[in-house]
C-alpha cells in the first residue's frame, strides 16, 4: 500500500504528461506511470526526433540549391551518425524538459509498467517497477494514456526483424544509409519517412493501398504533393499492396501487386511500415475490469471516461486521429471534468493535421469532397505560392491553399494546404474554426505583408470572387 | 461600395418593427450620428443614427411599413465620389416588403449593374442604430448569429453552451432540431393574441359597418400577447390584504414639508420604496420561473404600470431598494412623461422583478392583476379610503385603509411565501419608519 493520489495516470506522452499538470494545477495529487522514457513516443520516437530529421533533410536540400540563392556551397555531404544523434540529443533533451515539469508541478513519477485491477470507487493501479516488484496504489481516478505502436502484419512478415524491418521508431536510428528504401503506407508516418530518406538520396517507393497518397488530405492536395514527390525522384505506387516479403543475403525482395493485378518482384535494403497504428490495450488488464475495447481502440465518450468508473483514457489509445495535440486536449477535458470543472467535449473536426514532408502539409476540417458528401454546397476558393509575393522571395513558389465554405452559412468547413511553413499557418483557420467565424470576419481580418499568411486571405476572398493577386 | 442601412434590433427581443417615418429622402447627404428615421417597435417610438456618411441612394421600404424584419436592408447609402443612381437594391434573399417579388434571381435584373454593385457584399449584420447598449449584447459567434438569423431563430432565447455562455452554432442548430417546448412558429403564424382560434368577427353577427376596425399597433400586439400567454401559461393566485395608510400619509406629509422645492413624493412612490424594502426582506419572493431554474433576483427592479395613450407600459425603477425617495420619485416622474410620449428606450421597460399596479385614482377599491412575466408576483393596489375599522379596544374608528391584491406565479411563490410578503410590505407601510432602517 502506498499514498492516497487522486488521479494516477499511466503513460508519460503528450496526453498523459499534459493531463497530469493540468491535475495539478486544479489542486489534484497526482502521479504518473512510465516504463520507458517521459514523454512517450512523441518525444522520443516520434513527433519531435522525425522533426529533428526533416529539418537536417531541408538544410540539406537548400544547400544542394544554394546557387539558386547566390551562394555557393561545394561538396555539400551528410554524416548520418551525426543526423541522428542530433535528433537523439533533441529527444533526450525534451524528455529531460518533461522530468523538470513533473518536479515542478509536483507530480511523482512511477517507473514501472502499469495496470488496472478491480478497485473500490475506482479501479486499483499496479506498478511492475523495474526490479519485478510490484507495488499497489489505489487512487480516487485512474487514466490511461499509453498510446499506440506501429501497425505490423507478422502473417505476411511485416514486423521488424532487427535487420531490414523497420518501423518508425527504428527508422529514426538508422544505422547505414539505405540504397534503396520500400516504404509501405504513404500516411503522414510513410511520407515523412520517404521525404527524408529521399532528400538524402535513397531511391525510395513509397506503396499506397488506396488510390492515392495522403488519403486523408484533399483531393487536391494529395495530386500536388504526388506531382512534387515525383518531381524530386520518388517512386510512387497507388492503388497496390504489399502481398509478401522474403529476406536474402543483403536485401529484402517485396511482391507488389498492383492496380492491374500484376504482381511485380524488387528487391530493397530496407522497408519502412506505416500501415497505420494500433492502440496498446495489451497487459493493461483491461479484459478482468470489463472495459469496452473496440479491437485495439478503449471506447470512451467526450470527456474520456470508459463503462469502467473511475477509469478514463484518452489519446492514441481511444483511437483516431492520432495526434499528439489531440491528445493532450483530451487529457485537458478529461481532467477538467474529474476536478468537477465544466469541460466542453471537444470537436474532432476542429483538429488540425500536419505532415513535415516537402513540400509540407496542413489541414482542418472537412476536405472539399467530403463537405459535398455531408451535403452542403460549397464555394472553393484557392490561392498559389506562385501568386504571393513572400513565397517567391523566399524561393518556394510551389504550393496551395484551398479553403472551403459553406455556402449557405459561410462556415469554414475546411482547410487545406501545402508548401513551404503551412504547418505554422494552419492555426490561423483553426482558431476561426474553433471561433466560428465567417467569411465576413476572415475578409475583414487584416493580414501582415509580406507574409505567407496573406495566402489565407486572398484563398478567402477568392471563394468570393474578390481574390486580389490573381 | 454602397452602404446597406439595415433595419436595426432596438431591444434584445425585438423581430420585427414600423418603419413609422423616413427623416431623409433619396438625395440626401447624411453624416454619422444623423437622425434619418423614427421605428415603432412592439413598445416605444425609436429614432434611428446614421453610424456611415454619405448619400441615401436609395430608400427601399416605405415609412409606414409595418413588419420590417430586425436586419433586413431598408437603404442603401452611396460613400463619398459615388454614383448613387448606380446603386441598386441588394440581392438579398428576403427581398424587402415593397420589392416585386418575382425578382427570385438576382443576375435576372434588367437594369445594367455597375461592377461595384452588382458585388455587393454577402450581407452581414451590422448594428445599425447605437441605442443597443453594452449590457444588452447577446454572446454569440458569428456562425452562430448568421444561422439563427436565416432559421429565423431568436437568439435571446437560446442558452449558449461556449466559453462565457457563448452561444455557438450548435445550440441554435439545437433549438431547430429539438423538441417544440416553447411553439416560436414564425411571426407571421402567431396571432397577435398568442392564441389558436381565429379572433374575428362573424359578419352575420357583427355587420362589419356597425363598428369601426382600427388596426393594431405593435404595443397593442405586444400587450395582447403577452398578457394572454402569461394568464393562460402562469398558474397564478391572489392575496388580499387590507393596510392603513394614516401612518404613511403623515410621514408622507411631513416629507414633502421638508423636502426642496419642486420634490413632491407620491404615495406611490413610497410604495414602490415599502415593495423594494420587502422583496429584500423576502428574497424569496424577487424570483422568476426559468426552464432552467429559478432565478433569484439580486436587485429589486420595480415595474410601475403606465396607461398611455393606445395601451400600457412598464417602465422599470432599477434597484429601488438603495434609492431614495427623492430618487424614486423624480425618476419615476421623468419615466411616465416619457412613456406618454412614447419615447422609452427598450432597457427602460425591461428588465423588472416585481410589478405595482395602481388603480386608486379611479376609486377602485380592489382588484387582480395579471402577471407581467417573467416576473413572479405582481401588486395591484386599491384606492386609500376613510372605512371604519374595529380598533384594538373594540371601538369602532375612521382609519385610511388600502387593500392590495397580489398575484403571485405558483410556479415559484407559494401562498405562505405570499403572505410573508405582505405582512413585510404592511410592516412597512403601516411603520414608514422601518422604511428609514
Amino acid at each position: 500500500m502506498s499514498e492516497k493520489y487522486d488521479l494516477i495516470i499511466v503513460g508519460s506522452g503528450p496526453g498523459g504528461y499534459v493531463a497530469a499538470i493540468r491535475a495539478s494545477q486544479l489542486g489534484l495529487k497526482t502521479a504518473i506511470v512510465e516504463r520507458d522514457a517521459l514523454g512517450g513516443v512523441c518525444l522520443n520516437w516520434g513527433c519531435i526526433p522525425t522533426k529533428a530529421l526533416l529539418r537536417t533533410a531541408e538544410v540539406y536540400h537548400q544547400m544542394q540549391n544554394a546557387s539558386a540563392y547566390g551562394l555557393k556551397a561545394d561538396n555539400v555531404d551528410f554524416d548520418l551518425d551525426a543526423v541522428v544523434k542530433r535528433s537523439r540529443q533533441i529527444a533526450g533533451q525534451l524528455s529531460g524538459g518533461v522530468k523538470h515539469l513533473m518536479k515542478k508541478n509536483k507530480i511523482t513519477v512511477i517507473e514501472g509498467e502499469g495496470r488496472v485491477a478491480k478497485g473500490g470507487a475506482a479501479p486499483k493501479v499496479i506498478v511492475k517497477g523495474k526490479d519485478g516488484k510490484e507495488t499497489t496504489y489505489e487512487p480516487k481516478n485512474v487514466l490511461l494514456a499509453t498510446g499506440a505502436r506501429a501497425r505490423t502484419v507478422p502473417q505476411a512478415g511485416l514486423e521488424p526483424d532487427g535487420k531490414f524491418i523497420w518501423t518508425a521508431k527504428e527508422a529514426m536510428v538508422p544505422d547505414a544509409m539505405p540504397k534503396k528504401l520500400l516504404v509501405i503506407g504513404s500516411g503522414a508516418i510513410g511520407i515523412e519517412f520517404a521525404s527524408f530518406y529521399n532528400a538524402l538520396g535513397a531511391e525510395v517507393t513509397v506503396v499506397e493501398m488506396m488510390d492515392r497518397i495522403l488519403p486523408v488530405e484533399d483531393e487536391e492536395i494529395s495530386a500536388m504533393a504526388l506531382k512534387s514527390f515525383q518531381k524530386q525522384g520518388m517512386n510512387v505506387v497507388t492503388g497496390a499492396r504489399v502481398e509478401g516479403v522474403k529476406p536474402g543475403k543483403d536485401q529484402i525482395s517485396a511482391t507488389i501487386k498492383g492496380k492491374d493485378g500484376k504482381t511485380t518482384k524488387e528487391s530493397y535494403d530496407r522497408i519502412v511500415l506505416a500501415i497505420g497504428i494500433v492502440g496498446n490495450v495489451e497487459g493493461l488488464g483491461l479484459e478482468e475490469l470489463g472495459v469496452k475495447v473496440d479491437r485495439t481502440h478503449v471506447e470512451v465518450n467526450g470527456f474520456g471516461q470508459t463503462n469502467v468508473k473511475g477509469l478514463h483514457a484518452i489519446g492514441d489509445l481511444t483511437g483516431p486521429p492520432w495526434l499528439a495535440h489531440k491528445a493532450s486536449h483530451e487529457g485537458i477535458v478529461c481532467v477538467e471534468k474529474i476536478a468537477g470543472k465544466n469541460p466542453h467535449a471537444f470537436e474532432t473536426w476542429n483538429i488540425p493535421g500536419c505532415t513535415y514532408c516537402h513540400p509540407q502539409i496542413a489541414s482542418v476540417g472537412l476536405t472539399e469532397a467530403k463537405a459535398k458528401e455531408a451535403g452542403r454546397k460549397v464555394k472553393v476558393g484557392k490561392f498559389p505560392f506562385i501568386g504571393n509575393g513572400k513565397a517567391i522571395a523566399l524561393g518556394e513558389p510551389e504550393g496551395l491553399i484551398k479553403t472551403v465554405f459553406d455556402e449557405k452559412t459561410g462556415e469554414l468547413l475546411g482547410a487545406h494546404m501545402i508548401g513551404a511553413e503551412v504547418t505554422e499557418l494552419i492555426q490561423g483557420y483553426v482558431v476561426a474554426r474553433q471561433g466560428e467565424l465567417t467569411e465576413a470576419e476572415l475578409m475583414e481580418t487584416v493580414f501582415p505583408h509580406p507574409t505567407l499568411s496573406e495566402m489565407m486571405h486572398e484563398s478567402v476572398l477568392d471563394a468570393y470572387d474578390r481574390v486580389v493577386h490573381m | 461600395m454602397a452602404i446597406e442601412i439595415t433595419m436595426p434590433a432596438l431591444s434584445p427581443t425585438m423581430e420585427e418593427g414600423k418603419l413609422a417615418k423616413w427623416l431623409v429622402k433619396e438625395g440626401d447627404t447624411v453624416a454619422s450620428g444623423d437622425v434619418i428615421a423614427e421605428i415603432e417597435t412592439d413598445k416605444a417610438t425609436m429614432e434611428v443614427e446614421a453610424v456611415d456618411e454619405g448619400t441615401v441612394a436609395k430608400i427601399l421600404v416605405e415609412e409606414g411599413s409595418e413588419g420590417v424584419k430586425v436586419n433586413s436592408v431598408i437603404a442603401m447609402l452611396a460613400e463619398d465620389g459615388e454614383d448613387a443612381s448606380e446603386i441598386s437594391a441588394p440581392s438579398d434573399d428576403e427581398p424587402p416588403a415593397k420589392q416585386d417579388s418575382n425578382a427570385e434571381k438576382p443576375e435576372a435584373k434588367t437594369e445594367p449593374e455597375s461592377a461595384e454593385a452588382g458585388s455587393v457584399e454577402p450581407e452581414k449584420p451590422k448594428a445599425l442604430a447605437s441605442t443597443q447598449k453594452g449590457d444588452d449584447r447577446i454572446k454569440a459567434s458569428p456562425l452562430a448569429r448568421r444561422i439563427a438569423a436565416q432559421k429565423g431563430v431568436d437568439l435571446a432565447s437560446v442558452k449558449g453552451s461556449g466559453p462565457h455562455g457563448r452561444i455557438i452554432r450548435n445550440d441554435v442548430e439545437a433549438v431547430e432540431a429539438g423538441a417544440p417546448a416553447k411553439p416560436k412558429t414564425s411571426a407571421s403564424q402567431v396571432k397577435p393574441d398568442g392564441l389558436i382560434l381565429p379572433q374575428v368577427l362573424d359578419d352575420r353577427v357583427y355587420a362589419p359597418d356597425s363598428y369601426e376596425l382600427v388596426p393594431l399597433d405593435g404595443m397593442r400586439k405586444t400587450v395582447a400577447k403577452r398578457l394572454t400567454e402569461s394568464f393562460m401559461q402562469v398558474p397564478h393566485f391572489p392575496l388580499e390584504v387590507d393596510i392603513q395608510l394614516d401612518k404613511l400619509l403623515s410621514s408622507r406629509s411631513a416629507i414633502n414639508a421638508a423636502a426642496p422645492e419642486g420634490v413632491k413624493v407620491s404615495v406611490n412612490d413610497m410604495l414602490i420604496k415599502a415593495s423594494a424594502l420587502a422583496l429584500m426582506a423576502e428574497p424569496d419572493c424577487n424570483a422568476s420561473y426559468t426552464d432552467n431554474g429559478i432565478a433569484y433576483h439580486k436587485s429589486a427592479n420595480i415595474s410601475v404600470a403606465v396607461a398611455i395613450d393606445g395601451g400600457l407600459i412598464t417602465p422599470v425603477i432599477r434597484d429601488a431598494q438603495s434609492k431614495g425617495l427623492r430618487e424614486i420619485s423624480e425618476e419615476m416622474k421623468d419615466l411616465a412623461t416619457r412613456a406618454r410620449d412614447r419615447k422609452l428606450k427598450p432597457q427602460e421597460y425591461t428588465g423588472g422583478t416585481f410589478s405595482i399596479s395602481n388603480l386608486g385614482m379611479f376609486g377602485i377599491k380592489s382588484f387582480g392583476s395579471i402577471i407581467n412575466p417573467p416576473e413572479g408576483m405582481i401588486m395591484s393596489v386599491g384606492v386609500g379610503e376613510k372605512r371604519a375599522v374595529v380598533a384594538d379596544d373594540g371601538s369602532i374608528v375612521a382609519r385610511t385603509v388600502l387593500s392590495v391584491t397580489l398575484t403571485c406565479d405558483h410556479r415559484v411563490i407559494g401562498g405562505a411565501e405570499g403572505a410573508k410578503w405582505l405582512q413585510a410590505f404592511k410592516r412597512f407601510v403601516e411603520t414608514p419608519e422601518a422604511m428609514l432602517l
